[in-house]
């Protein structure tokens, strides 16, 4: 076993075709693909959601250890769409807020 | 503990990096995607195909084809390292919309290393997606400030000699290393040379593998 086997948690594997798994759940590839196709139809670009994500990042590293939530890199992705889906003016006022309150209200959520 | 710190251990609304309005992600992105939708800025089939192409199309065996051309070929060689978009071009290699590549030669005395400090840029026409070490924090820092103790901790022990240049991402430029052809190696064809060509060996975190 390699360092970064014990790093990464995963076996350091040949290359091949389709990688490895890199989104530990399907909502953090859903938000992944929807900040492409975004960007590929210039919605936004790729340097204005880099540099929403750098803050938000940066945000996170600057909180002391000990208030510091556990590392989740897509969440701070998700957080940095949200923020430039909101200065962009796609999403108005607490539209995106009133509907995932919805659906955590639902009988039966997703959410798990 | 280093490295300890990885996505996806325990999702639950107090581990946002803002404190907004509180609700899992799995909803929150759920919500987004909806509301996107109706506005018709995107298309769920779409989404699922870009999703397709990074998982499965995109992958590191793009990357290490690359390298182990480079290894046989010293004409081709010298065209990656000079001008990595026009090779990209030239042989059809799609997902770089967004990507301008220079490759980085390791040398016996030249340990080159890929970073991006600020978030997580990578090369992703290249080598797929990144890896979850790569996004941490302990990463972004350690890579600058001290990347040969990073390195031995990851299992590569660079002699003092060999100088190391750590290569910082950015949006506009990515970066991939080019390792060094490993020793024993010298009857092999392009395909099995590509399978010693790991993921890691170009990002810089360790060599290539030994056949």
């Amino acid at each position: 076993m390699t360092g970064v086997d014990v790093l990464d948690g995963s076996p350091a594997s040949p290359p091949r075709d389709n990688g490895e798994i890199v989104f530990e759940a399907p909502w953090q590839s859903r938000a992944f693909g929807v900040v492409i196709s975004l960007v590929e139809d210039a919605f936004f670009s790729w340097e204005e959601f880099r540099t929403q994500l750098i803050v938000v990042i940066e945000e996170w590293d600057a909180q002391d250890d000990g208030d510091r939530p556990t590392w989740h890199y897509y969440e701070c992705w998700l957080e940095a769409l949200e923020r430039v889906l909101q200065t962009r003016s796609h999403f108005k006022g607490r539209e995106l807020d009133d509907l995932a309150a919805a659906y955590l209200d639902r009988p039966h959520n997703h959410d798990h | 503990m280093l490295f300890a710190l990885r996505e996806g251990d325990a999702v639950n609304e107090h581990s946002r990096p803002n404190q907004g309005a509180a609700s899992s992600p799995e909803v929150r992105t759920e919500a987004l995607e909806d509301l996107l939708i109706e506005k018709g800025l995107i298309d769920k089939a779409r989404v699922d195909a870009l999703i397709e192409r990074f998982e499965h199309d995109l992958g590191p065996l793009v990357g290490a084809k690359l390298i182990a051309r480079s290894w046989i070929d010293p004409e081709f060689k010298t065209r990656l390292l000079a001008d990595a978009d026009q090779v990209l071009q030239d042989e059809g290699i799609g997902g770089a919309e967004i990507e301008h590549v220079e490759v980085k030669a390791n040398q016996p005395s030249i340990h080159n290393l890929v970073v991006c400090t600020l978030c997580s840029c990578y090369p992703w026409a290249l080598l797929g997606l990144p890896p979850s070490w790569y996004k941490s924090s302990e990463y972004r820092a350690r890579a600058v400030r001290e990347p040969r103790s990073l390195l031995r901790q990851m299992g590569l022990d660079l002699s003092e000699e060999v100088e190391i240049r750590v290569w910082d991402s950015s949006s506009e430029t990515r970066f991939l290393v080019l390792p060094e052809r490993p020793a024993g190696s010298d009857n092999m064809d392009l395909e099995a040379l590509a399978s010693l060509v790991t993921r890691d060996a170009m990002i810089g975190v360790a060599k290539a593998t030994n056949p």
